[in-house]
């Protein structure tokens, strides 16, 4: 076949295959979203689920998601940055290094369930007496773990991409090692480190068996991280699944996705704004 | 910029010192539980409970909860669902306080203290345009069974039957097995598996040759029931017991029951409680 | 300041090797009870009858999986090529974030997807075309494909795309300098250079595949039986241990979980290994 003929053929098989995925992407969000958007109020978003959540609103699930991811950020991401600061910084590439970074990347391929299986055995079941059993620091505590790997690998490409110059002038100037890592690396890699975060929450909002079984799937309000309680991808599930009320379950999807759709507007402005003070 | 770094830093691990220190001051599990559980005041008890458990039994625990809720507002108590094992593990382990069973216990599992609060009978469902209106019990037990295969064989029309089954820690299952199959039936290995009533009563309602199995209190319009060797189950069948397929829904806990915990099955077993079961089961008293 | 790092690292080190110990410690006695290979290839699993064999739950997790690569790939490899180098550019800039903000949606939704829509539509084509003995349920492989194919299909694309776009603008000028279309210079020289970026994120989708688990329960069917056609329903391993999990006895059961946690590491580990292996016999080459 002449060359011409095959790039003819070709244009057509990609815009076909790149329209058609696309408008299969779509065609879900709008489906579900047009299924839910029927039931949407405010009273849906402020109000506890009744009957099971058959009726009622998504309000104690859109607490617990918020209280959950908080309580999970708050500890993982300081580790994590800290974890990634000494790998690059303070250690030297010993095989010991190596072997952990081989570690951390395995781990963070591994399925979301098996956090779960740990999560359920050790957080709830073991340690019942120090979190409560089925909590919400069972589940901060699963997810912490599930997302550190991320959040350190994001971490030390940042760090590692941020040039030598920056760091040499600093300590040129006199600056100590710390003051270099605080006022000039972490800032050139802030972008770098929050997308990883980012990523991180995106990972534990949309995961949903791993917790499941560690924080327990509560209707009520949560009122401590003692209390169980359900995330909206929990909510979603239980309400299909067990409950079979598919009408509260698309709209609770809806409200989801457009969390979803916030989180990600935020990671752009969040990396805009700051490669815009860091721009060379 | 100076301070800009290290104030992030700060506040996140400040945030965590607060979040957990929220925590700390607050409520903890049951059975240690305040002082308003011994007379006082009936608005002093306080404290918290966690059910787990069959999923056949949830609705009726909701329901339960919240009456209790209403009447003693500081006490939280949370329902989760799991299936009967689920919660016969976990008043075994102490994970929940009270553990929820829509079956028997088996031997092996008497280890913990046990309450019957209910009766159920066991309904099964075909979907709404399914004309079965009626099967031996002989029948029932040959179609979960697999040797049955084709609705036409039992009066429907020619078509493949999809049966739908729960999940191996399901009450709702095992009690089925117990009084359909005895000892010398098993279940299909092609049947399809879902984990709770709800999603079987979903699987049941979108399949125009489906069948399956739930508690009677979960019956609703989406599916039909059908009659088993001509009696309708029926609250009242399973009072009088002609309609045989029917299981207790138990309470469990770890050891006897003290403080908020026994004030909640104290609760349960009363006529009060009573009255919230007789709304969609059949209660013991 | 360097002890506190040092401190901080070590916690957050320990606690993700934690995971991998504490899986492998509480599973590995179900091989020695069991005996692997009875565990892994034993073709029936029933607790309650203390028989352990995963290998209808294996088949199912590959079943799907390559269902998923099947379906997904390709498509996923198109519509990147398509960003990149054929879509008009106001186009693509609207496309690519619609694209990321698809990477991250929850499975449950696609999972709610499949249950009320593709189920139901599965359902109604078997009927149409019915074959003997087959069961006509619509929770089948083919679903569980489908419904896994769409969720990694934004993964690829963005993965594939941004590798398609970082090929060196004289590599595509050269070619198309020398006379060849645009997808000859495609074909030839842009898809090989972008060989490593796209195989990473191919094992990235697959990744996500194999670990799926909700998505997978809604679609799947859940029986625990060798599928005999992509209409069959399967059971998955990461499904049999969501099922499993709150209910499995302290002892045998619970270790056979733990036991398919194992195993899962193991397929991701070797599915790791073999891409990175690609990777650098790639960049080697270069």
């Amino acid at each position: 076949m002449k060359p011409k003929t095959v790039e003819n053929i070709m244009k057509i098989v990609l815009w076909t295959s790149g329209l058609a995925t696309i408008a299969v992407l779509l065609m879900i969000l709008a489906y579900i979203v047009s299924r839910g958007i029927g039931k949407l109020s405010v009273d849906f978003l402020t109000q506890s689920p009744r009957r099971m959540g058959m009726e009622g609103g998504v309000y104690p699930a859109i607490v617990g998601t918020v209280y959950f991811t908080l309580l999970t950020i708050a500890m993982a991401a300081p580790l994590g940055i800290a974890a990634a600061v000494y790998l690059t910084e303070y250690s030297k590439e010993t095989f010991l290094v190596k072997s952990i970074r081989f570690g951390n990347d395995m781990l963070s391929a591994v399925p979301s369930i098996v956090f779960g299986l740990f999560g359920f055995a050790f957080f709830v079941t073991r340690l019942k007496s120090v979190t409560g059993g089925w909590s919400i620091l069972s589940g901060a505590l699963t997810g912490m773990l599930m997302i550190l790997p991320v959040i350190i690998r994001n971490a030390e490409e940042a760090i590692k991409t941020v040039p030598r110059e920056y760091k040499e002038a600093s300590l040129a100037l006199g600056a100590t090692k710390e003051q270099t890592l605080i006022h000039v690396t972490l800032p050139t890699a802030m972008p770098g480190i929050l997308t990883g975060v980012i990523l991180g929450i995106g990972r534990i909002i949309g995961e949903t068996a791993a917790f499941l079984l560690t924080l327990g799937g509560s209707i009520l309000l949560p009122t401590s991280v003692f209390d169980p309680a359900r995330t909206l991808a929990m909510h979603i599930y239980i309400t299909a699944m067990e409950v079979g009320a598919m009408d509260m379950a698309f709209s609770a999807a809806t409200v989801l996705i457009a969390v979803v759709l916030i989180l990600n507007l935020l990671a752009h402005g969040i990396s805009n704004r700051y490669s815009r003070f860091s721009s060379r | 910029m100076l301070k800009k770094q290290a104030r992030f830093i700060f506040a996140t691990l400040l945030c965590a010192v607060l979040v957990f220190s929220a925590g700390c001051g607050n409520s903890s599990s049951a059975p240690e539980s305040q002082n308003g559980a011994q007379g006082g005041g009936e608005t002093e008890i306080s404290g918290s409970i966690q059910i787990a458990g069959s999923t056949s039994v949830q609705p009726l625990s909701e329901e339960l909860a919240m009456a209790f809720m209403s009447k003693y507002p500081k006490v939280k108590i949370n329902v989760a669902g799991g299936g009967s094992g689920a919660g016969i593990k976990a008043a075994q382990e102490g994970t929940a306080d009270i553990g929820a069973s829509s079956r028997e216990l088996k031997p092996e599992e008497k280890t913990v203290k046990e309450f019957i609060i209910a009766k159920d009978g066991i309904a099964i469902i075909v979907n709404t345009q399914n004309p079965v209106e009626d099967l031996t019990l002989e029948q029932i037990k040959e179609i979960f069974s697999g040797k049955i295969t084709n609705w036409k064989d039992v009066g429907g029309k020619d078509a493949p039957i999809t049966v739908v089954i729960r999940e191996d820690g399901s009450g709702t299952r095992g009690a089925f097995e117990e009084i359909v199959f005895g000892k010398d039936a098993k279940f299909t290995d092609r049947a399809i598996v879902q984990n709770s009533t709800g999603a079987l009563r979903t699987a049941v309602a979108g399949d125009p040759n489906a069948i399956g199995f739930i508690s009677l209190g979960s019956l609703n319009s989406e599916v039909k029931a059908i009659k088993v060797d001509g009696i309708e189950v029926s609250k009242e069948t399973v009072l009088n017991n002609s309609y045989k397929i029917s299981r207790p829904f138990i309470y469990m806990t770890k050891d006897e029951p003290t403080g908020l915990v026994k004030i909640f099955l104290d609760f349960v077993l009363s006529p009060e409680g009573q009255k919230i079961v007789a709304q969609d089961f059949i209660p013991v008293k | 300041m360097k002890k506190i790092l040092f401190i901080c690292a070590a916690l957050s080190i320990t606690s993700v090797m934690l995971i991998g110990l504490f899986v492998f410690i509480e599973g590995y006695p179900i091989f020695t009870k069991v005996g692997f290979f009875n565990f892994v290839f034993g073709q029936k699993w029933s607790p309650s009858d203390n028989l352990y064999g995963i290998f209808p739950m294996i088949c199912g997790t590959l079943a799907t999986t390559l269902g998923a690569l099947i379906l997904g790939v390709p498509l996923s490899i198109f519509t990147a090529i398509f960003l990149s180098e054929y879509a008009p550019k106001k186009a693509e800039r609207l496309i690519t974030p619609a694209v990321e903000l698809l990477a991250g949606i929850p499975s449950v939704i696609y999972g709610l997807f499949g249950m009320t829509m593709l189920v139901p539509l599965i359902r109604e084509f078997q009927k149409a075309h019915p074959s003997t003995n087959q069961i006509q349920s619509g929770y089948s492989v083919l679903a569980a494909s489908i419904i896994l194919a769409i969720m990694i299909s934004p993964t690829i694309i963005n993965m594939a795309k941004d590798a398609l776009k970082s090929v060196p603008n004289d590599f595509k000028e050269g070619s198309l300098s020398l006379g060849a279309t645009k997808w000859q210079t495609t074909w030839h020289i842009t898809l090989p250079a972008a060989k490593s970026g796209i195989i990473a994120g191919t094992v990235l989708g697959m990744g996500r595949a194999i670990g799926e688990t909700m998505a997978v329960i809604m679609v799947a069917g859940n029986t625990v039986k060798f599928p005999d056609s992509i209409f069959s329903p399967i059971r998955t391993l990461t499904g049999n241990i969501a099922i499993e999990m709150a209910y499995a006895e302290a002892g045998t059961h619970t270790q056979a979980l733990f036991g398919t946690g194992i195993i899962l590491f193991i397929m991701i580990i070797l599915t790791n290994i073999f891409a990175s292996r690609i990777y650098r016999k790639d960049a080697a080459a270069k």
